[in-house]
């Protein structure tokens, strides 16, 4: 046992002190008294976090494991289930993304959210989701990790929602919790199976008993693999439940950046990896996890390419960012996935920290058409913005080029990697640079185009939330250096850090790459710098048809207009879904009201009463109160019980 | 001697004039007198089975029967009275509050 770790539980239990001292005193409290509490309450969890890392960085890597159970939850029969966290190399990991970037975001918000009168309300969600996302990922069984998937998932809807006199934000609301519950469907199940096969849902007790109790590539634990993906497909927006991120932008920016960017929506990718020893015995499962975050990647860098309001670029930037790190686990490049999800967490909460400050220079306006040349208004912003550009698009150096080339490799060079894989990472690395870039020129260069009345109020941010998007552009830099690539002579300290939680079965695949080390290096390599130049190409491309020769662009569009209007209506999905799913939804739900539910079962209900009301009606006709009627009855069962005895 | 039978059928008679008294009067005292020509038909059955049988039961329920139609009657024409006071009238059909 170590120094810190018996305060591990107060690393949720912060944000839940701060969720209820602003949520209990919703309103009553000054501003400044909000926004002490609910960043000051992130701050300590995340110094927490901090000392409880480094408390484990001194331990041996094979003790690398604190448990700590508070109480039993729910002791029935031979479910036994503890509310107990789980710290470990992954999860150390997570809490300190989690926390870190949720303090800068707490602190941003303080700027941003200057002006709502919801202030208070919103702290206390916040503040609420990050209790919710510490349990998820610190949980060390499903059921109790279960509760923070739920709780993330409540609060991102209320979030979504927050501004919920606008129709537009309450029905984004609504579908992001109604997908979510298609995919906490799976989940659920697929924790039903585990606890029936091992008898605990206990992380540790399941992965020991995993190999005995599952035949490895058997239907069971295929089953179970792919009906826990389906959670993370819900959660973690892939196709084909992806449809509800990017309408979860009517929210306040900052919660994108935090809630539908950086942490809630990677939990899907945490889970597939906390799992990861089940994974590991089920090809099958993993085989559809590469496929679907292969395409999910490439479908949605499309659908990027030609999306016009900021956001929703990055949302689906987000999305296609996502289906890389689910491409990086169904290859069992579990490390990879972590460590993207780590860096996207720092540069994709930079870009909607820096589409925040611009939208709230522009008082509100997210249409990149009537933006352009920000770059001398907003300089700080410009700045970050395209250093987290540069990160997402895989600048060598900075971070995202560090975790998506390993991705890359891995997906071309792990036993349950594809060439084909590759090719899809590839080239939807070259998509995500143009469109990023698309974004960058869009915004920052060329004309002005926006009216006179917004361009005199085009202000820098304050420092508020200058300072958060500063300290992200430097992790945004940073943050890959912990794992960077063997092949160009560096230590990847990252996948070392990560070895005791990953599956062994993975290693088998490695030692058999690195067994053909001389061919791979060069192999490896030269993949690398393919991306690169790719990656530079796709920005000197955007740079010519959004920047230099925008006429370009134009007569593109004009000559593809068809492919563009797919684009732009975003393939018909949501039309799709809604003629194929939600209308069908919506009759049969009116069916079951207005026939089931008014004429059968009401009809039953209240067809029982009147009959009993209607013969009480009549029964009561009899007693008329008429001493003289009552005496001929009373005279009348006399006779008929006398002559019963006689004539017997 | 005066056979059985007559005694009967004349306690019968009684009887049945008196339930249909009971039945068709809208005065209460005279459906109070039915009554008691009714109880009364049923002492002259008993009197007539105790002599006939030539035992005594019948003669001490009669007694009983007797004390039991006094009270009744006091009891009764103290409702009456009762009923009176209240409506002014002892037509029972206007004194209907014995339902639901």
């Amino acid at each position: 046992m170590s120094e810190y770790s018996q305060y591990l539980f107060l690393v949720p239990l912060f944000p839940l002190i701060g969720f209820v001292i602003n949520g209990l005193l919703l309103g009553r409290l000054p501003r400044w008294l909000i926004s002490f509490v609910g960043c000051v309450s992130v701050g300590l969890s995340f110094m927490l976090s901090i000392m409880l890392f480094f408390d484990l960085k001194g331990l041996p890597p094979e003790a690398r494991l604190i448990t700590q159970t508070l109480f039993t939850w729910i002791p029935s029969g031979s479910l036994h289930v503890n509310i107990s966290y789980l710290l470990d190399p992954l999860s150390a990991v997570m809490i300190l993304v989690v926390s870190g970037v949720s303090f800068l975001i707490h602190v941003y918000s303080v700027g941003y959210m200057h002006h709502d009168p919801g202030y208070g309300r919103y702290f206390a969600f916040l503040n609420l989701f990050v209790f919710a996302m510490l349990t998820l990922v610190l949980a060390d069984n499903f059921l109790f990790m279960f509760v923070g998937w739920e709780g993330v998932g409540l609060c991102s809807y209320l979030l979504i929602g927050f501004w919920f006199e606008k129709k537009s934000a309450s029905d984004a609301g609504k579908k992001a919790f109604i997908v979510n519950r298609i995919g906490d469907f799976g989940f659920l199940i697929g924790m039903f199976i585990v606890f029936w096969q091992i008898g605990s849902l206990d992380f540790h007790v399941v992965m020991d008993n995993a190999s005995t109790v599952f035949v490895t590539g058997g239907t069971l634990i295929t089953a179970v693999c792919i009906l826990l993906f389906v959670g993370a497909i819900g959660k973690s927006a892939q196709i084909p439940l992806y449809v509800w991120l990017p309408d979860a932008m009517e929210g306040p920016t900052p919660v994108s950046a935090l809630i539908h960017a950086a942490t809630m929506v990677t939990a899907g990718v945490y889970m597939i990896v906390r799992t990861n020893f089940l994974y590991v015995m089920a090809p099958n499962a993993l085989l559809l996890v590469a496929i679907v975050g292969a395409a999910t990647a490439i479908y949605s860098a499309t659908i990027g390419l030609a999306q016009n309001d900021i956001k929703r670029v990055l949302a689906y930037s987000t999305v296609s960012q996502l289906g890389y790190m689910f491409l990086a686990c169904g290859v069992t490049a579990f490390t990879a996935g972590i460590f993207h999800l780590m860096t996207h967490a720092f540069f994709k909460a930079l870009l909607f920290l820096g589409a925040g400050s611009v939208i709230h220079a522009m008082s509100n306006e997210q249409d990149m058409r009537k933006m352009g040349g920000l770059k001398k208004y907003l300089p700080v912003t410009y700045v970050t913005f395209i250093v987290a550009t540069l990160a997402i698009s895989g600048i060598p150096g900075f971070s995202g080029f560090f975790s998506k080339d390993e991705i890359l490799w891995k997906s071309f060079s792990s036993q349950y990697g594809h060439p084909l894989l590759w090719v899809i990472g590839f080239v939807t690395a070259g998509l995500t640079a143009f469109y990023m870039f698309r974004v960058v020129y869009l915004t920052f260069h060329g004309q002005e185009r926006m009216d006179d009345h917004t361009k005199a109020h085009l202000h820098e941010a304050p420092k508020s939330m200058t300072v958060p998007q500063v300290t992200l552009a430097a992790l945004a830099v940073i943050g890959g250096w912990v794992g960077m690539p063997h092949v160009l002579g560096f230590t990847n300290y990252f996948e070392r850090w990560m070895e005791p939680v990953v599956s062994h079965g993975v290693h088998t695949g490695e030692s058999h790459a690195m067994a053909a080390a001389g061919g791979y290096a060069g192999a490896e390599l030269g993949l690398m710098i393919a991306s690169v130049v790719l990656v530079l190409a796709a920005i000197i491309l955007s740079r010519r048809f959004y920047n230099t020769r925008p006429e370009l662009a134009t007569s593109l569009r004009e000559r593809l207009s068809g492919l563009h209007r797919l684009l732009v209506n975003k393939y018909y999905v949501d039309e799709i879904y809604g003629a194929t799913i939600v209308r069908p939804v919506i009759y049969f739900s009116l069916f079951l009201w207005k026939i089931m539910d008014v004429v059968v079962i009401d009809g039953l209900i209240n067809g029982f009463a009147s009959a009993y009301n209607d013969f009480s009606q009549f029964l009561r006709g009899i007693q008329t109160g008429r001493v003289r009627s009552y005496a001929t009855l009373f005279v009348i069962g006399v006779v008929v019980v006398v002559a019963y005895f006689i004539l017997e | 001697m005066v056979p059985i039978s007559a005694y009967l059928i004349l306690a019968a008679v009684l009887f049945v004039i008196g339930t249909v008294g009971v039945l068709i009067c809208r005065n209460i005292i005279v459906m109070l007198m039915s009554v008691e020509l009714m109880l009364n038909a049923a002492n002259l059955a008993l009197i007539t089975f105790s002599r006939a049988l030539n035992i005594m039961d019948g003669h001490v329920f009669v007694f009983l029967v007797l004390t039991v139609a006094a009270a009744e009657a006091a009891v009764g024409l103290a409702i009456v009275i009762m009923i009176f006071r209240n409506r002014e009238t002892v037509n029972i059909d206007r004194f209907n509050l014995m339902k639901w």
